[in-house]
This record gives structure tokens, sequence and C-alpha cells, in this order.
């Protein structure tokens, strides 16, 4: 056991891991992080909670993840590439295993220019690959980055990100390829609308013998209104929403969008189920936490499995 | 090239608002190249300071030289004397030039009218393109002569991150993705294997200022007792 987390547990015993996502408050409110910690107790093995995400400013992930241990939630931290040097960065991660946490996945992070702070200095001084090779040298080798000896190497299992989606096709089985060889354990991919491309990434990644070496957890993004999958089709980068997907929304009753939006969700996690070389999935309910338990019971994972 | 933009007339204006006369010194390369910081361009801004410095009944003096380089100590003894008659220096050339002329005059003070932008190139005649971050560490052999530092908006070495968009980048769809055409023209050439290796953090050393000495001529310098 590399960590001894539960996610960890979870995926050694060959279950059908189920993973959701906490976005911390712009602010010090600690009530709003237990609040939608609340639905996702007991419903998920962990929980990604993320790393100024879209590059506005937020409570910070490592605070956010002791604030969902004390509420009974597993924490995956998020760390980005644009704020912080390796040395900001090893820090941290020595904080977060001491004070317990447990998982971490390591992103390059959105463009600095996207966020409240367009001024600001991308930072990028590692990239999520880098990253991702610091935290196991340090792990397993108990050393910085620099080749000094820690006292106490954290205990982490190492995630990283995926997107099965974005051109060159042909580059992106070989970038997870290069994320293992870094020594990441488990990748959660991009939201998954073209099932079509993700079951092609995916036989590549077996045909390759990746998925003997990496646990793939799918992304899935249940959509809430026609206007979200417009927007996620025309304006979010590397995401793919095939116009399947729109019009399959636009055929049903106004009132009962959201809920096709799950119907569609609950649909890919039962494919992925049975997918060869898929071992679970990343639940990212946006600003919708509260879903999640009956996205979960419609999907049939639960209960979850303890061990 | 070094590329630089001239900075906006009221920024000048606002530097030398308290002399009266003024010698602007442009830079007969790079800066004048890149249409920013030449003799034409020293002609433009001292009209622009004398009319707008006029008009609100407060006249400048203005005298114009345009030395070679100025970041060649060579270029800069032209100026010998002739600065003495001035109570302050607009220099047009780059970061480097500005520098190298305040030390050798620092008696006075020094201004800057160009913000100096990128090391880059010229695509048509008034249009530049950044091509450079002088890291120091160059991987242009790995990337197939696209540099990653660069032409990444997140200056990422082992390939694309999930914003890439049909081969644009996430900031801005008019932007290639580096990494696309880094893939795609190793693909062309038949050596893609370069990128599947993984490439270890970045040297960025070029945070200190840097020296460098070629070789040949550290003999030279360590004779004339300078280093």
């Amino acid at each position: 056991m590399k960590s001894g987390s539960n996610l960890e547990k979870i995926l050694r015993a060959g279950h059908f891991a189920f993973t959701g996502e906490l976005g911390p408050p712009r602010g010090s409110n600690v009530e709003a992080v237990r609040e939608k910690a609340k639905p996702l107790v007991g419903n998920v093995d962990a929980v990604n909670i993320t790393d100024n995400q879209t590059a506005m400013v937020r409570m910070s992930s490592w605070a956010a993840s002791l604030i969902a241990i004390e509420e009974g939630l597993e924490p995956n931290y998020q760390m980005v590439c644009r704020d912080r040097n390796r040395l900001a960065m090893q820090a941290d991660i020595l904080g977060a295993s001491a004070l317990g946490i447990r998982n971490m996945l390591c992103l390059s992070g959105d463009h600095q220019q996207f966020g409240d702070h367009p001024q600001s200095k991308g930072v990028f001084d590692i990239d999520s690959t880098q990253l991702i090779g610091t935290v196991k040298k340090m792990r397993d080798e108990a050393k910085f980055l620099g080749g000094a000896d820690i006292d106490g190497p954290p205990k982490l299992f190492i995630g990283g990100a995926a997107n099965p989606f974005a051109e060159p096709h042909e580059w992106r089985v070989h970038r997870l390829a290069k994320k293992v060889a870094a020594g990441v354990d488990f990748v959660q991919t991009q939201c998954i609308f073209n099932m079509e491309r993700m079951r092609t990434w995916v036989k590549e990644a077996v045909d390759m013998g990746l998925t003997e070496k990496v646990y793939i957890l799918a992304g899935v993004t249940p959509m809430k209104s026609i206007g979200m999958a417009r927007y996620m089709q025309l304006k979010v980068p590397g995401m793919d929403v095939p116009n399947e997907i729109i019009k399959r929304l636009q055929g049903v009753d106004k009132k009962k969008v959201a809920d096709e939006g799950i119907k569609i969700a609950c649909e890919q996690i039962e494919e992925f189920k049975e997918m060869k070389g898929v071992a679970g999935v990343h639940l990212m309910a946006i600003e919708w936490e509260h879903k999640v338990p009956e996205i979960a019971e419609r999907a049939n994972v639960l209960p979850r499995p303890v061990v | 090239m070094i590329v630089a933009e001239r900075k906006p007339i009221e920024e000048i204006r606002a530097m030398v608002k308290d002399f009266k006369k003024v010698l602007t010194v442009g830079c007969g390369t790079c800066v004048a190249v890149c249409l920013a910081g030449g003799e034409k361009e020293v002609g433009v801004l001292n009209s622009e300071l004398k009319i707008a410095r006029r008009m609100e009944g407060d006249p400048i003096e203005t005298g114009a030289m345009t030395v070679e380089r100025q970041c060649d100590m060579e270029f800069l003894e032209e100026l010998d004397g002739v600065v003495d008659e001035y109570d302050a220096l607009i220099s047009m050339a780059c970061g480097a030039g500005i520098q190298f002329l305040a030390e050798r005059f620092p008696e006075i003070p020094v201004f800057p009218a160009v913000n100096t932008s990128f090391i880059g190139v010229n695509r048509e005649v008034g249009w530049y393109e950044e091509k450079c971050r002088a890291c120091g560490t160059c991987v242009l052999g790995m990337t197939a002569g696209i540099c990653p530092v660069t032409m990444c908006a997140k200056g990422l070495f082992n390939g694309p991150c999930g914003g890439t968009n049909k081969g644009s980048c996430e900031i801005n769809s008019d932007q290639p993705c580096a990494w696309y055409k880094i893939h795609e023209r190793l693909a062309k050439q038949n050596r893609l294997a370069n990128i599947l290796e993984i490439c270890p953090a970045n040297d960025w050393r070029n945070q200190t200022p840097r020296t460098i000495v070629q070789p040949g001529y550290q003999e030279r310098l360590t004779a004339l007792g300078i280093k």
C-alpha cells in the first residue's frame, strides 16, 4: 500500500471506484465547505478538492481538504503548477501528508488569463508530469526533487488528469503513458460526452498495457441545462460535446432537461462499469453537490464498499 | 532581434515634466528595425514632446542623437561631451541599451521611452512575434524548432495540456497550440520518439543576472584585469 488511502484500498480490492468533487468557497466560509460536504459523505470514496479552479482565488485546497476530513470525507487534494514553484509545492505536499491527506491530484492548471487575476505571473516552474514524478520521488525515494533526503516522506496516492479528446488524438494515449512512466497511480479524465472517442482511447490504453499500471477513472458530468451543454460544446477548451447530446436534451420537456442530463450520466456510468480498462468514475457535479446522492443511487453505485 | 514598443506619450511626458532640455537617444539596431526607437522614432517623439509642452505653456528643448548600438560602450563614446548640455536623457533603446547609457552617464537622469517586449521575429513590416525567452536551456532540438517555453502559454515541457483545442491554445483561438505544432512537425520528420520520453524539470537559473565569456576570450579579459 503506497498511501493507505480509502481510494487506493477500493481500487486495489478491485471495486469500481466512485469519486466526487468539491469546489472550495471564495472566502473563508467554513460552513460553505461543510454544507457541500454533507451530501457527499457515504456516497463517494474520495472527493477532489479543487485548487483555485478556473484561476479564481478560493480557499486553499489543503485547508478545505482538512475541513472535508473533519466532515468524514476523504479528500483528493488537487495541486496546480500555475501558482507555485517547486519549493512551495514540495512544502505543501509535506504539510498535506503530515496532516492526514492521502490522495493528491497533480495538474497543470487553467491559464491565469481566465481567472480574476489575469495580471498575475503564472509560475509553471514544473509541469503536471514533472509534478507527478516529484511526488513519486518524495514518496518512494524519500528525496526532494533537488536530491536531498526527506525526513519522513509523504504518503500519497498520486493522481493525474487525462484528456482523451483534445487533438492530436494519437498523442493522447502517449501523454497518459508519460504520466504512467512518471509514476501516476490513478488518472481522472476530462468530462466525457463523446463516448465513442472515450472507448477508442481506453482501448489504446489497454492495448499498450497502461491499465495494468494505472487506474483510469472516467470523468462524468451531468448536464443541467441546454445552455450548459452549448457552453461546454463551444466555450470550454478541450471539451468534446457531440451534437447528439444537445439534441437529446432538446428532445425532452423543458422541466425534464436536468433529469435527462442525470439519465445520460447514469447510462454512461453503467457502461463504464463494464468497460475494460476503466476502474471507476469521477463524478464532477459542478455546483450540484446536493444531487450526488440521487445520481449515485440511480447509477447503482451504492452502497459504497467498506475496505 | 529584441522587439520593443514605444511608451504612450503621456507616460514619457510625465517622466520629463521637470526638465527643460532633454536629449533623446535612439538606437540603430533592434529597436530601429522594429520601428520603435530608431532615428525616425526619435524625431517623432521629440516633435510630440515639443508640441505638447508648447501647448501647456512650458516649452521643452530637445536634442536628437541615434547611435549604432546602445548596448556597446564603443558607440556610446560619441555622446561624451554632448550630454553635458542637457538636463536629462530619454533612451529609445531596449532595456539593455538604456541601462548601459545610464551606466555611462551616471550623473544625469535617463528615462526609458520604450517598453522592451520580447525577443522575436519580423513576420511582416510592423508585425512582430515573440520566439524566445532566453531561458538558457534550449530544448529546440527535442521540439522540432518550436519553443515550448515561449510558444506554450504554460511553458509545458511534456506535451499539450487538456486545454488544447483543435490545434489552438486555450487562452486564445488565434494562438496555435505549441505542442500541437511540435507534434505535427515531429510526425512529419518521423521523430515523434523525441517527445515520448519524460523531459525533466527545467533549470531556470536564468532568473539570476547572467554573464557570458565566450571561450577564447577569458585570457584577454584576465590580461586586461577586467574579469
